[in-house]
């Protein structure tokens, strides 16, 4: 270590003559490290580019100039300026014999130019003369340049040179190589397919670093297909023990830990080998063992080691003793007051209950602790883990509390993700269908414009489906509380588009069925809907066929329609729009209005959203047609994987692929493209343009509307009739009654019986061992009572449909003090956590958080929906003694951190600018909190540095005292 | 006819960032950076193509992202499909983009190493250093990770590299 070190301070002292550029850069340097502001950076940079633009373009600019002139571009480059047009230099300083400048110009290229730019080409025969070079440090910059600078035309021009270089005798060179040759594959696998053979062999390589770059390309080797690895496991077990024992080269460990990154490495890749392979698992139980026993728990890269421990474990065929180890190390990051940790030790569950969902349980606090935290990535990820255990048992809580954070989040790319996982959950676990339309309705509020439209499809088949049981009552009963609560939502301002259509599509089947409201009404609550602002063609469609369908069924009944005013006047809009597709619905509606009402009864009957259409695929009924056609000569239609043209197509890829690898390098201009199929389906006869007005179903909203219009045409007006139709065709359906198009009713609705009864079978099985363990654990300390509820209704999978009910209608008033408790989040959250911290045993919470018997039930879900619009109940008083003894004790965090740093530095440490949280292992370094010994090691080495920065005119005392800051005080 | 052909590579290597993450399998580092506390960029080093003003936009962000941080909260952050694993050194963020599923703890330590590198090179390392060194930062981290992967790990190694290298000046 002291070698090193003094190893260190030479070539620091080497490389600080006066930092070896001229007076003018680092004047640049300095002012840029000073500007105020990113717009006096910015002029500056600007005027620096135009001199260098003009300097450069100089004749005759010595050498050493141009390596400034060129380091100085990069500068520019990298505070976001263009200089371009010094790339020239940078490639022609490439060919230069000296080193220095070489390397200057690896640099310089590596960083300004990305693997498809033009002057690649130019680059391509430097690297391959500069990789045949005899000094190993040339070799080594041109294999960096390779790594980011070669894509896949240029892989060819270079790779034997590469694979040459997997011998050569300096270390450096060869790992240099491995890391370039992964890097092919990454480009182009087939590229590299044949030298496998090679890693393998650089695997037992002498030199611990090139064993270590060779497991970057292994891994993604195994990633693509573990099995032809499998006989590396051995090997990776035993590199793995060695590595473990201690018996690598000193200078691999870091904080303690022996080779850490090796290591992690490693475990990855016996993670892979080992799923679900019991032979390859056993070899490694010994060697997790070792590991779990040795690893070092204070240092972050102890437990980084131990997390990929438990991932591993996790992935491999279940071993009962090492799956204890990684519980217990699991529950010790859970239990540790480092965010990074509990965020460590949430996604560790997360895999851990996949094998055994009991170990949860143990830690409900404290995930209903990280669940509530102000730090939104713990939260996240807390809801990761929730998405996973996820049961019919807790899918209200669970899904009720994603839709709450939903709903407060403005980050569209997790807003979609969390969106789709509500619907995936509810799709999955809905306890009822009043539930799930009522979840439904909610994420199509919060976040319609973002969900797929299957979803929507989903619910319109919901409720147009119902139970699936034979309880017609029941249906009804939910489709009017639908057109209720819809009736309601329209009220609200800016839906998004999906959700109207579901809305739109929901009243026009449904509206008047119960025949509460009047037809008027429905319609024209329906054309205010395309008067809002922001409707579109899809919407008004929906709408339009909507009203359609009302009229119908008014007709149907023999009453008379009497058309409002709004309704004629978007009839008229709608029969003059640019969209064919919204002309041709208008005009169905007015064609339909003077049709008698059998006929309208025919066209349009009652509630037929459910009926099958019978597409016969193979068009058996134009079969004569074709005969005949082909008997007058027309051509036969020829399928389109037997087509010339077709294959032709899908050759090209591979024979290009050859043609490079002959070649070497093309650089002459491609060929023209050859003839497209396209030319050959014209040739192809009758049958064809026919076959295109039965389309085979797309998975798309618009085209089943547009085929929709098209049918009438062809098929007759019943089909043409409904108007939109569902999409139902791939749809998986996870709950109620079987797909829409599967072929027999009874077979498959046996099956999802069985699937249900599975469900409540299970269910049966955890109450019973739940139930025990409830008496083990009766005499439990207290804890907060919002939270024992909240963690009963999460992980009490017992919890019958009472109690179920209960914990759901909770739920609103328990979201209101979440929210109102956020300002002080940080406070009221230290005195939970004290609060676990004074209760060690974790106490069993099923019986304390039993349902309030004064809670109301519900008797409409519908009604429920109110809640979202208007502000949520009060929160109860329980809640409150939470909040305002959380006030009274908000040192008591900080004290029990204090407490946990080592003697002597904790208050430095805490109170010193540097926040790194992880003081706690660095304790060589937090021993600085002095300030005058805060140079550490080389106080003359600061000083010296001090001096020459002043020389150069920055002051610690300047705009930027930081600059002078040690990094690792 | 090349020209072409450019423009549809280009067009590919743009949508990489987001199609790698979906991918999964292909773990690695996106990218690296060291703001100050203002959002100067100290270095930058980008493992997989993006346009400049791509790059502007995600030194933005990662920025905003990281500079507000409550210094107790975690230090990974989810950053579009990826995830910014960054640590503060004085008034330093050194900051790595990574996959979503990786070991964060793995890099938040790889990230210490690196400082640890700087220290032993520059000898009590501070902001200064790596403003009028950063192109031998630059260096340095080319022999630390290279293509997005940790090619070496041992602090010596990279050191007596370095030495040699400088040797040749």
């Amino acid at each position: 270590m002291e070698q090193l070190k003094t190893i260190g301070r030479e070539l620091a002292i080497g490389s600080h003559g006066g930092w070896g550029q001229s007076k003018e850069f680092l004047d640049l340097v300095k002012s840029i490290g000073e500007a105020r502001s990113k717009a006096e950076e910015d002029r500056i940079i600007l005027r620096e580019v135009e001199s260098l633009r003009r300097r450069i373009a100089e004749p005759d600019v010595p050498r050493r100039k141009m390596k400034e002139y060129i380091i100085r571009l990069v500068y520019a480059e990298m505070l976001g300026h263009d200089a371009s047009f010094g790339y020239i230099h940078a490639v022609k300083m490439t060919h230069d014999d000296a080193l220095p400048l070489k390397r200057t110009g690896y640099l310089a290229v590596t960083l300004f130019l990305s693997e498809d730019h033009d002057l690649i080409i130019l680059i391509v025969n430097t690297i391959q003369k500069d990789l045949r070079s005899d000094n190993y440090l040339v070799v080594c910059a041109a294999l960096a340049a390779v790594c980011k600078l070669i894509n896949e035309e240029t892989i060819p021009a270079v790779l034997p040179q590469v694979v040459d270089l997997l011998a050569h005798p300096k270390e450096a060179v060869r790992k240099k190589a491995v890391m370039a040759l992964h890097r092919f594959y990454q480009r182009s696998p087939a590229s590299v397919s044949h030298l496998v053979s090679n890693f393998r062999k650089r695997l037992c390589d002498n030199d611990p670093g090139v064993m270590g770059a060779t497991l970057c390309p292994l891994f993604d080797l195994i990633c693509a297909d573990v099995n032809s690895y499998k006989d590396l496991v051995i090997s990776f077990v035993g590199i793995l023990k060695q590595v473990a024992e201690r018996r690598l080269p000193k200078t691999y460990d870091y904080h303690q830990m022996a080779a850490p990154f090796i290591q992690i490495k490693l475990l990855k890749i016996l993670a892979l080998l080992g799923s679900g392979d019991k032979q390859a698992s056993g070899h490694m139980y010994n060697v997790l063992g070792d590991i779990f026993r040795k690893c070092e728990q204070s240092s972050n890269i102890g437990n980084a080691v131990l997390y990929e421990s438990i991932c591993c474990v996790s992935s491999i065929h279940p071993n009962a003793k090492l799956l204890e180890a990684a519980a217990e190390a699991t529950s010790k990051f859970l239990k540790s007051d480092s965010h990074n940790l509990k965020y460590m030790g949430v996604d560790a569950l997360g895999r851990l209950i996949r094998i055994n969902p009991d170990i949860a349980e143990e830690h409900q606090l404290a995930v209903i602790d990280c669940l509530e935290d102000p730090d939104d990535t713990l939260k996240r990820k807390t809801f990761e883990l929730l998405y996973k255990m996820t049961k019919s048992t807790n899918v209200e809580v669970i899904v009720g509390r994603m839709i709450e954070y939903m709903i407060n989040i403005s980050d569209n790319h997790y807003k979609t993700e969390i969106a789709s996982r509500c619907v995936e959950l509810a799709e999955q676990f809905a306890p009822t269908n009043e539930w799930f339309i009522q979840t439904m309705n909610k994420v199509f509020e919060h976040a319609g414009d973002l969900v797929n439209v299957r979803v929507a499809h989903n619910l319109m088949r919901l409720i147009a489906e119902g139970f699936g049981e034979d309880d017609e009552g029941a249906e009804s009963k939910l489709r009017s509380s639908a057109v209720d609560s819809y009736l309601r939502i329209l009220g609200e301002p800016k839906l998004p588009s999906l959700f109207l259509q579901v809305i739109c599509w929901v009243l026009g089947e449904y509206g008047t069925a119960d025949g509460k409201y009047p037809a008027a009404y429905i319609i024209g609550k329906l054309c205010d809907v395309t008067e809002a602002l922001l409707c579109d063609d899809t919407v008004k469609a929906y709408a339009i066929s909507a009203i359609l369908k009302i009229c119908a069924f008014e007709i149907a009944e023999g009453r008379k329609v009497e058309m409002l005013p709004e309704c004629q006047s978007l009839i008229d809009e709608l029969s003059t729009s640019h969209s064919t597709d919204l002309q041709q619905r208008a005009y169905e509606l007015q064609a339909l209005l003077c049709l008698e009402s059998q006929a309208v009864e025919s066209v349009m009957p009652l509630d037929a959203s459910c009926e099958d259409i019978e597409i016969d695929k193979n068009l058996t009924f134009l079969k004569d047609f074709v005969q005949q056609s082909i008997e007058n000569g027309a051509t036969p239609y020829i399928p389109e994987s037997e087509r010339s043209g077709m294959s032709n197509v899908s050759n090209f890829k591979s024979q290009y692929q050859h043609e490079a690898s002959s070649h070497m390098l093309r650089f002459e201009a491609y060929e023209l493209p050859r003839p497209s199929p396209a030319h050959v389906i014209p040739h192809v006869s009758v049958p064809t343009p026919i076959a295109d007005l039965f389309p085979v179903p797309e998975t798309t909203c618009n085209s089943e509307t547009s085929q929709a219009s098209k049918l009438p045409s062809v098929a007759g007006a019943s089909s043409a009739a409904h108007g939109i139709k569902l999409h139902l065709d791939g749809v998986q359906r996870r709950w109620g009654r079987p797909t829409y198009s599967s072929s027999s009713g009874p077979s498959s609705t046996t099956s999802t019986e069985k699937t249900t009864n599975g469900v409540t079978h299970i269910d049966g099985v955890g109450s019973q061992s739940r139930d025990k363990l409830n008496e083990s654990r009766r005499q439990q300390p207290e804890v907060s009572a919002e939270k024992q509820k909240l963690a009963a209704s999460l992980f009490g999978g017992s919890a019958g449909k009472t109690e179920k009910k209960a914990t759901s209608t909770q739920r609103a008033p328990k979201g209101n003090t979440r929210n109102a408790e956020r300002p002080g989040a940080a406070r009221s959250r230290s005195p939970e956590t004290s609060k676990e911290k004074a209760a060690p045993s974790v106490p069993d919470l099923l019986d304390l958080g039993e349902p309030n018997p004064t809670s109301t039930t519900i008797v409409d879900p519908f009604k429920q929906l109110e809640g979202l619009v208007g502000p949520a109940p009060m929160p109860s008083p329980l809640d409150n003694s939470v909040k305002t003894s959380g006030f009274e004790t908000p040192d008591l965090m900080a004290a029990a951190y204090t407490d946990l740093l080592p003697s002597g530095s904790s208050s430095g440490s805490l109170s010193s600018t540097t926040t790194d949280m992880y003081s706690v292992d660095k304790t060589s370094n937090t021993a600085t909190s002095v300030p005058s010994i805060k140079k550490g090691p080389f106080p003359q080495d600061s000083l010296r540095k001090d001096a020459r920065a002043r020389q150069l005119g920055v002051t610690p005392t300047g705009n930027n005292p930081n600059l002078f800051k040690d990094l690792l005080g | 006819m090349y020209y072409d052909i450019n423009i549809k590579a280009r067009r590919k290597t743009h949508q990489l960032f987001l199609s790698c993450a979906l991918s999964g399998d292909d773990e690695m580092i996106r990218f690296i950076l060291l703001q100050n506390r203002q959002g100067k960029t100290r270095l930058a080093k980008y493992y997989i193509p993006l346009e400049d003003s791509e790059k502007h936009k995600v030194e933005y962000e990662v920025h905003r992202l990281v500079v507000n941080r409550d210094p107790k909260y975690t230090n990974f952050v989810e950053f579009r499909t990826h995830k910014v694993i960054y640590r503060r050194y004085a008034g330093l963020f050194f900051s790595m983009c990574v996959d979503i599923t990786d070991n964060e703890l793995a890099y938040l330590e790889c990230i210490h190493l690196f400082v640890e590198i700087l220290d032993h090179f520059f000898s009590n390392v501070c902001e200064l250093d790596l403003v009028f060194n950063f192109h031998k930062v630059y260096l340095i981290l080319d022999e630390f990770i290279l293509a997005g992967e940790i090619q070496e790990t041992s602090k010596r190694a990279i050191i007596e590299r370095m030495g040699e290298l400088e040797k040749q000046e």
